[in-house]
């Protein structure tokens, strides 16, 4: 005898923990299925940074509407999630960057998004004391910020519980098929019935995805990241550079977390990944000549998140192309997080409604098949 | 807290938060500074508490010394040098240390 | 001195740890023409049985034992084994692929090892008690460090608490070397002398019945032994006296130095780090990784010898490095003549001989393992274990998610003295066994390394263009 719900959402992660509360928000009693625990992969240990800056312009309405979430987040899942908005700012590291930023700013503009603006060497020292003289300039999003990612993604989880959710934890999905009008979700514990599903099941989604004759191309990465020992606070906004991976910010307890891309090794199905030290070493070098205040730091753990890529680089969020009542929302790429309240909160709509208000154009998984 | 077994041997010289005190060749930083009668090497970081060597064999990161200039140095590992400047580590490092 | 310039990009075997078990697989390797390195982090071999052996200020032999002085066979071989051994080299990373991050004097290398011996041996035992983070308190083997490498002895009131062989070795090192020891405050239990009986007869057979005997003897002829219940050390800011109630009352007495001792278990970090699977051992209260006959772990190529692979002591150690050693030569140079490991697992046979009495003896009690309210558990990050109990009975189901929420284990002893606890007292809160509650899950690099350390790393230039944007 199948349990039943009203969605069965796939994956804890903060997309599906987002939108399991959303959906326990609009009276609709999900289940959400994850095979470790809420937070363990990409959403609990990513760079928590809180960005709009930066964004493919297929994401910026959504990153706009979770940006509005983020900053009333204590009343969304009650708990502040220890986020902090100083900024984020893009450096340029010479004059050709500085011009390409502007370029894109302008465009920007163009296109009704004011979100990030053109600074000087001036006021990018104002902002950024420590950074290196040699930086002529950059781009900042001042709503930006930084969250604690666990945090955040167990809050979510919380909430969700407490609004009428259902989250199994341990358990895998292992096949997906229709029966009747209901979607039978096979579980490690056990069948699930239910007429809509939400495919949030990041490094695996391409296998939900395959489940549903609709094979994507999607990458396993495993970003690294690097935290240092606490330092007497130095630097507000997060910092981000184009031409070298690098992202960089302080937390509250002084801690310096270094990050930027840098890509180690995974191994998705043992949930383990492999650090590669040259490429930290490149990321340190390049703190090194940003940071000079960073040279005597010490780096206390390096690791790496295991993380969904697509070849364009932005998500798959829409409904499936050959299922009806499946909707799919992964391949954040390595910037989801900041995504996660609002994405979660279209998709409900999404699920509940048939319809969304948020403009969600160039990221359907029809984008990957040929005419 | 503790004193020397027998004859101290070749000694030098280091300074402990500008102050000099002697040392015997061979012995770690950590040891020099116990044997010196120091109370207490650094301050946490989370709540300002002294803290002094615990494990002596470099797992417990207690003993954290700032040495000529560069932070949060295990001292039960490191080796003394005639002029060493070593301070006792006040809570966060601070950035450029 | 060798420098991280000097090395090599690989060796065929790299032994991590100059201790018994390190010194012994370096020599054998090496000698069977194997080309081998040793990495320790310490100025000179031995580990910490054998601390200070090739530099010893102390005089006069019989303050430390003979024991002690065994130790310099091994330093010896290995110099004539034609192993490259580095001091000061502190191994901060080791993989699946075998790859190994070493530091020298602030200068990183990655070196591609063919295998690996992880003989990074054993430390104390956490000990949680009230003030324990006081300075004025340390541990026994610190104690002993103290007097074997550096030739210092405590100088005021000194206390010893807690149980096991090696707090009656240091006593009597101590005691010998003209120190006073106020009081030693025992800890062991009378409900473990039924379970630790069963394995007497084994253990009156081995030679640590006699010694063990003899220490007893020395020791107890000059310092009170007073069994207790409870320990804490109370001061300002820093330690001015030790609290304990025996019998059901309350005692003071004024203290400099206050030396915790409860058992040595497996320093896991390096081999945890490096994906090497784990398991409690419910005898000796701690995690142990999963090894087979040769000390293989379950990362094929990397081997754990040593204490690290189980408390057993300093001359099981040695054997234990010579078969995982025997093990490596024969996957690296399988026409090569090597010993049969027959003969040294007989003797490590006769030196485990007897361990399982010892271990059921001195196991601490509950209480002492599973600290409560404001005793600081994770020394690091100041967490109490108030804070890790109510955060396991508020649904917190593992020690990761307590790293993530409380940040205990997060600190750059990595666990190293908060592990155990945080485990004993997840289990203790939610009724599970320290087995299904499991263990951090560690990350290199094991130690801290500085940012300037890792930006030294040499790195190809292909390397480098490939991953600019």
């Amino acid at each position: 005898m199948a349990r039943t719900a009203d969605v069965v959402v796939i994956g804890g992660g903060i997309h599906g923990c987002s939108t399991a509360l959303h959906l326990a928000l609009r009276g609709l009693r999900p289940i959400l299925i994850e095979k470790d625990y809420a937070g363990r992969h990409a959403s609990g240990v990513n760079a928590g940074g809180v960005r709009q800056l930066a964004r493919d312009i297929a994401e910026i309405p959504l990153s706009i509407s979770s940006m509005d979430l983020w900053e009333h987040i204590q009343e969304l899942v009650g708990d502040d999630c220890g986020f902090e908005s100083h900024g984020t700012v893009l450096v340029a590291e010479n004059d050709e960057e500085l011009a390409s930023f502007r370029a894109r700013v302008d465009d920007l503009r163009l296109k009704g998004f004011t979100h990030e603006e053109l600074i000087g060497r001036d006021e990018l020292k104002r902002l950024v004391p420590a950074v290196s003289d040699h930086c002529p300039g950059g781009v900042v999003s001042r709503r930006d910020g930084a969250a604690d990612p666990f945090r955040s993604t167990q809050a979510f989880r919380k909430r969700a519980i407490e609004k009428g959710a259902e989250v199994l934890e341990g358990v895998t999905v292992t096949g997906l098929s229709r029966v009747g009008d209901v979607w039978r979700v096979e579980t490690s514990d056990g069948p699930i019935d239910a007429p809509k599903v939400v495919n949030a099941a990041g490094a695996w989604a391409d296998r939900i995805a395959a489940m549903l004759g609709e094979p994507v191309p999607l990458t396993v990465v495993a970003p690294m990241l690097m935290v240092t020992s606490r330092v007497a606070p130095f630097i507000q906004p997060v910092v981000i550079l184009r031409g070298r991976k690098l992202s960089f910010k302080q937390l509250g307890n002084g801690t310096v977390v270094i990050g930027g891309g840098h890509l180690a090794t995974p191994y998705r199905d043992r949930n383990e990944t492999v650090i590669d030290w040259e490429k930290l070493s490149l990321s340190a070098r390049t703190v090194w000549e940003l940071f000079p205040v960073m040279r005597q730091a010490t780096i206390v753990r390096a690791w790496a998140g295991i993380e969904a890529y697509m070849p364009d680089g932005i998500p798959v969020v829409g409904p499936s192309s050959t299922s009806e009542g499946v909707y799919h929302q992964f391949g954040f790429s390595t910037h989801g997080f900041q995504l996660g309240p609002g994405t979660g909160a279209m998709m409900a709509e999404l699920v509940a409604t048939g319809a969304t208000n948020v403009p969600i154009d160039g990221l359907g998984i029809t984008r990957f098949q040929s005419r | 807290m503790f004193k020397r077994l027998g004859d101290i041997g070749a000694t030098l010289t280091l300074k402990v938060d500008g102050k000099p005190i002697r040392a015997r060749i061979g012995d770690t930083v950590a040891a020099a500074m116990l044997a010196a009668g120091i109370d207490h090497c650094r301050t946490t970081p989370v709540t300002g508490a002294p803290r002094a060597p615990y494990c002596l064999m470099g797992v417990c990161f207690d003993c954290l010394v700032t040495i000529d200039g560069v932070g949060s140095r295990q001292g039960c590992l490191v080796s003394v040098r005639e002029g060493m400047e070593i301070e006792t580590q006040t809570g966060k490092r601070e950035a450029g240390r | 001195m060798t420098q991280a310039s000097d090395l090599a990009s690989s060796y065929e075997l790299v032994v991590i740890g100059g201790g018994p078990a390190g010194l012994a697989a370096a020599s054998l390797a090496a000698r069977a023409g194997v080309q081998t390195v040793l990495f320790d982090e310490n100025p000179g071999v031995g580990g910490q049985i054998y601390r200070g052996i090739t530099a010893n200020p102390v005089k006069n032999r019989s303050i430390l034992g003979e024991d002690y002085w065994a130790g310099a066979a091994l330093a010896a071989e290995v110099k004539a084994s034609g192993a490259l051994v580095v001091n000061g080299a502190t191994v901060w990373s080791l993989d699946q692929t075998k790859l190994v991050g070493v530091s020298i004097a602030g200068k990183a290398r990655l070196i591609q090892a063919g295998r690996v011996i992880i003989a990074t041996g054993s430390l104390e035992r956490p000990f949680p008690v009230p003030g324990w983070t006081l300075p004025g308190v340390m541990t026994a083997g610190a104690a002993q460090t103290a007097l074997k490498a550096q030739g210092l002895v405590p100088s005021g009131r000194t206390v010893l608490a807690g149980c096991g062989p090696l707090l009656w070795l240091l006593a009597a090192q101590m005691l010998r070397a003209g120190a006073k020891i106020e009081a030693i405050l025992d800890t062991s239990s009378r409900i473990n002398w039924l379970r630790a009986l069963l394995f007497l007869p084994d253990f009156m057979l081995s030679p640590y019945w006699s010694k063990g005997l003899k220490l007893l003897r020395e020791v107890k002829a000059k310092v009170p032994v007073i069994r207790i219940e409870s320990v804490e050390a109370a001061g300002k800011s820093k330690l001015e006296e030790v609290v304990y109630v025996t019998g059901g009352e309350e005692r003071r007495v004024r203290a400099d130095l206050l030396l915790l001792h409860h058992g040595v278990v497996p320093n896991v970090n390096l081999a945890n780090a490096a994906g090497v699977a784990h398991r409690w051992n419910e005898r000796q209260l701690c995690f142990e990784p999963i090894l087979d006959a040769d000390f293989g772990s379950s990362v094929p190529g990397i081997a754990v010898a040593g204490d690290g692979a189980g408390i057993a002591g300093g001359t099981a150690a040695a054997e234990r490095g010579r078969i995982a050693a025997i093990a490596a030569v024969r996957a690296l140079k399988p026409g090569g003549s090597v010993a049969d490991p027959q003969t040294v697992r007989q003797s490590l046979q006769r030196e485990e001989m007897g361990r399982f009495f010892l271990d059921w003896l001195y196991r601490p009690a509950d209480s002492f393992r599973r600290p409560e309210g404001d005793t600081i558990v994770c020394r690091c990050e100041e967490v109490t274990a108030q804070q890790v109990r109510d955060m396991a009975a508020m649904g917190c189901e593992g020690p990761n998610q307590m790293k993530a929420f409380l940040r205990c284990g997060m600190g750059p002893c990595q666990g190293r003295l908060c592990g155990l606890t945080v485990t004993e007292l997840i289990a203790a809160e939610r009724h599970m066994t320290p087995s299904d509650v499991g263990y951090y899950r560690l990350r290199p690099p094991v130690k801290p390394i500085m940012l300037s350390e890792l930006a030294s790393l040499p790195i190809a230039e292909a390397e480098r263009k490939a991953v600019e944007r």
